[in-house]
């Protein structure tokens, strides 16, 4: 097998607040190879993001504690590096861009300053390569380069993710993870920053996780999908297996309450139900009371993680085969 | 997370900011040292071994002991008795100013908040020009007109405070004013008396509730200081500031008669402080979990 | 019989320091009980704000507005608070649009209370009926909003528009904030109501799928103006306007493999203050020509199917190059 560029083993990541503690993420194992995209999808709450920033390692630390596991990039075990370490690691080798352009722009340093400090931070090059380099970036996403001496105030939503992106590729990193980067701008605006990301993508072989709750999104972007459900990984496998053969009732259900521009019927078939309480998690599989297939033992035991089909994982018994 | 309504204690907002106070030892410690200063004020006849007023005028600057445990000032009174019932004027003078200056403050806040336009226009404009004058000022100019009591230092203080109550309200309504809920309410026909009163002030309050709180403290020193410039509570009344200001005459000899009041003055204004800043972490509900 | 809600020439301008901002301009259509009418378009197209004037939470600039065939562009106030009753809206946004220190059932209990007429006990019993309608459980009457997840606070919201019996509901994007499995729950109650009483709905949201399922007609908004308005099934198969077009193929389809081809559009919204006078869209247009710096006309392409574009006829037989 090649070599993994993700390796994500046994990941518990606990919030601890006053009165209890919210078990955001169970368990869970993720793999990526080069350059594959992966689509991260779930609901609110089901810890897509909170595996994201356990890999960059920007949990807020007061109340977020990394209570097992590994996360392997290039078998090297990220957790276990110094915090200096870990900034040559940052926006070096693995970026990360999320929902809102505006958290990650300084609104009183113009664009061209932001993205030069960017590659700066990395390589020891001159201001004048630096500048020069962030107008290639610019370019690359899109932007003339004399907006360079703009500031973010002046760019449109769109524009400023644009930005955020170039900014996050300044320094050429092999893993993008993207939270949420189209939710926010207007459809026709998504679909021209999804187009530049699909280029760019294939340009500089960046392998990427995109985190979204958008199937349409994923459809059209992804290669590899993982369904999440309360903080685990309920599904995993290629976007053709996904889409056209899910296997896990909680993928099925989803994709069943989708309105879809083809529908005829006048319901929608929602799940039914809410995702369980992540400080108060059911013994057995998490999706049981709200899962139509739900058998005793369900309630009582977590499934393992079965494999269906070469590179296809589904967290549920139906899946297993009494072999 | 999402199913806290299962608990079958019902959470009301109150038991919330208590949960969030709670963690601020200081916080906590400062609200008992305050509802203790409130009660020696209540209780102040039962507390104090004497009269405040009650004269030895042989048994002058005397130092501490058995029978006056803090010493006798120049008439021979007690400073122990003078410090308990002085707390009666300094927390009267604290917490009625602010309660003047929070209403109109709140008031005029929240009406040129909810309005803007010109009437907003009009009223941060006369703010302006009435904040262009240096507050102590202006209290000293009050008290000189209406005449130096007690009642009218206080009227002075508050009316003093009113243009920074007024601001904070005024920022914190226009911010509740856009929310959609506002909106909603208008939509099932809410009168604008209703808006304001039920909708935006019980959600503007906040920022409200640390600045009053403050302001008690910040209060008592000013209080204190017109007292101790011959504007504020009248002898033979005790009052902190204007013991000092009695002492004044005597400081080299008799520092401790200066220093008493100062301590009670410093406490109670730290401890309102210390409170506020409780308070604020509390209410700021991106603190919470 | 007149139609429940017809709407002429409506504009909404706002006052800016650069001038005057269009955010509604020139709209015009009707709606019959019963029937749902899709607003669709991009942030800043005044979809929103079309909503909010239609009930007067903002003042209308110019056009008329009849409500069962009575003139209310400027109502008295008796008459507004009569028509409030009629007409209700539901909110985006089912965090902001609930008052963070009302519990559950002081909401909504509160639009009875304004209404007034009804003793404490009817209007309790009253509540616990529509929270039943809605689908909340009784528990639930004490818990204050924040409690909650967003697919039960979009329930109180939708019991505080139906408590006083309204005839005409604006949603105003009602779903986007929700997930996936949530939003068909909450699409479907939506639905179950209106065939249940009947309501009329004028449904905003930026989300063409749940628009397309929706509604019965649909209308297409771009920087203020309609710029193609048709019957959902036929906006979908005969798209006639260049951005309509553009909007349609922009949504992501969750299906794979998806091989409709995207036609995208350059640039972004242009400002809605001081427009020029011709097609809005121009600036972004690959057929623009001259003609389209003068006011475009809505023409009827089909029996309810109108198109603000000079062009559309030439168009329809261009086959979209990518």
């Amino acid at each position: 097998m090649a070599e993994k560029l993700l390796e994500i083993k046994n990941l518990s990541v606990e919030y601890h607040s006053d009165e209890d503690i919210l078990y955001a993420v169970n368990n869970v194992n993720l793999t990526l190879e080069p350059g594959e995209t992966l689509g991260l999808v779930g609901e609110t709450g089901a810890g897509k993001t909170t595996i994201a920033k356990s890999i960059m390692r920007i949990l807020p630390a007061a109340q977020a504690e990394i209570t097992s596991g590994e996360i392997l990039y290039r078998g090297e075990n990220l957790l276990a590096l110094k915090e200096k370490e870990m900034q040559k690691v940052r926006g070096n080798k693995i970026a990360m861009i999320f929902q809102d352009p505006m958290t990650a722009l300084n609104p009183v340093e113009t664009v061209g300053y932001q993205i030069a400090e960017a590659i700066k931070r990395h390589n020891k090059i001159s201001r004048n390569e630096a500048a020069d380099r962030a107008g290639d970036m610019l370019e690359m996403v899109g932007i003339p380069r004399e907006r360079l001496g703009e500031y973010p105030h002046q760019f449109s939503g769109g524009m400023k993710q644009r930005v955020v992106i170039a900014m996050a590729l300044a320094c050429n990193p092999e893993l993008l993870l993207a939270d949420e980067p189209t939710t926010a701008l207007d459809v026709t605006i998504q679909a021209q920053v999804l187009d530049m990301m699909r280029g760019l993508k294939e340009k500089l072989g960046t392998s990427v996780i995109l985190i979204t709750h958008d199937f349409g999104v994923v459809a059209d972007f992804c290669t590899a999908v993982a369904v999440t459900y309360a903080g685990e990984i309920i599904e995993r496998g290629s976007v053709d297996r996904i889409f056209n053969n899910p296997q896990h009732p909680y993928t099925q259900g989803l994709f069943n309450s989708l309105p879809s521009l083809e529908a005829t019927s006048r319901r929608l078939k929602p799940i039914k139900g809410l995702m369980p309480d992540p400080t108060a998690l059911p013994p057995g599989c998490r999706f049981c009371e709200r899962c139509e297939y739900a058998t005793e033992e369900c309630a009582k035991k977590a499934p393992e993680i079965y494999e269906v089909e070469p590179g296809h994982t589904v967290k549920c018994f139906r899946a297993r085969r009494d072999d | 997370m999402t199913e806290q309504a299962k608990k079958p204690k019902k959470q009301t907002r109150l038991h919330e900011i208590w949960v969030q106070l709670k963690r601020n030892k200081l916080a906590v410690v400062s609200m008992f040292v305050l509802i203790a200063l409130v009660l020696v004020a209540i209780l102040a006849p039962v507390l104090a071994p004497y009269y405040y007023d009650e004269q030895n005028v042989a048994n002058k600057y005397a130092p501490p002991s058995a029978e006056h445990l803090l010493g006798t000032d120049k008439l021979g009174r007690d400073i122990l008795s003078r410090l308990i019932y002085g707390t009666r004027a300094s927390l009267t003078m604290g917490i009625v100013a602010v309660l003047i200056g929070g209403l109109i403050g709140i008031l005029i806040g929240a009406i040129s908040g909810y309005y803007g336009n010109w009437v907003d226009n009009l009223m941060m404009r006369l703010l302006d020009i009435y904040q262009a004058i240096p507050m102590f000022l202006l209290c000293v100019a009050l008290a000189a007109i209406l005449g130096a009591s007690l009642r009218n230092a206080i009227i002075a203080l508050g009316l003093g405070i009113v243009p920074g109550y007024a601001r904070i309200m005024r920022a914190s309504v226009m911010t509740v004013r856009e929310t959609e809920y506002i909106e909603s309410a208008k939509s099932i026909n809410c009168g604008v008396f209703r808006i304001i009163t039920k909708h935006i002030i019980p959600n503007a309050i906040g920022p409200m509730i640390v600045q009053l709180t403050m302001g008690v403290g910040s209060c008592i020193l000013s209080g204190a200081a017109l007292s101790y410039i011959g504007l504020g509570v009248q002898p033979p009344t005790p009052e902190w500031g204007s013991m000092i200001s009695e002492a004044r005459a005597v400081m080299r000899q008799y520092p401790t008669h200066a220093i008493y009041p100062g301590i009670c003055i410093m406490i109670a204004v730290l401890a309102c402080n210390l409170l506020g800043d409780g308070l604020r972490d509390a209410l700021d509900p991106r603190l919470k979990n | 019989m007149a139609p429940l809600l017809e709407v002429h020439n409506l504009k909404k301008y706002f006052k800016t320091k650069a001038g005057p901002l269009h955010a509604v301009d020139d709209v015009t259509f009707t709606l019959d009980t019963g029937k749902t009418l899709g607003v669709v378009g991009e942030s800043g197209c005044g979809k929103s704000t079309l909503g909010r004037t239609l009930l007067h939470l903002t003042d209308v600039t110019d056009g008329k507005i009849f409500f069962e065939g009575e003139d209310i562009t400027y109502p008295s106030r008796s008459k507004l608070k009569k028509l409030r009753e009629q007409m209700q809206i539901i909110f985006q946004d089912p965090f902001s649009s609930l008052d963070p220190r009302m519990t559950v059932g002081e909401a909504i209990m509160e639009p009875l209370k304004m209404r007034g007429g009804m003793s404490k006990a009817d209007m309790q019993a009253k509540t616990k009926e529509l929270m039943d309608t809605v689908g909340l459980a009784a528990r639930f009457e004490h818990s204050y909003p924040h409690e909650l997840d967003g697919g039960r606070r979009q329930r109180i919201g939708i019991a505080r528009a139906l408590s006083l019996d309204p005839k005409f509901i604006v949603c105003d994007e009602p779903v986007s904030a929700l997930d996936v499995s949530i939003q068909a729950q909450v699409i479907n109650l939506m639905l179950d109501l209106q065939e249940e009483r009947g309501f009329a709905y004028m449904f905003v949201t930026h989300d063409l799928s749940v628009v397309k399922y929706i509604s019965d007609e649909i209308m297409v908004m771009y920087l203020g103006q309609m710029v193609e308005k048709a019957p959902s099934d036929e906006l979908f198969a005969n798209t006639l306007h260049p951005y309509s077009k553009a909007l349609l193929s922009a949504i992501p389809i969750p299906k794979y493999p998806n091989n409709t081809k995207r036609i995208l559009i350059e640039g972004e919204i242009t400002s809605p203050i001081n427009p020029k006078p011709g097609c809005r869209f121009a600036a972004r247009c690959r057929y623009a020509c001259e003609a389209c710096s003068q006011p475009q006309k809505l023409e009827e392409y089909t029996p309810g199917h109108y198109v603000a574009c000079c062009r559309y006829k030439e168009l329809i037989n261009i086959k979209e190059e990518m």
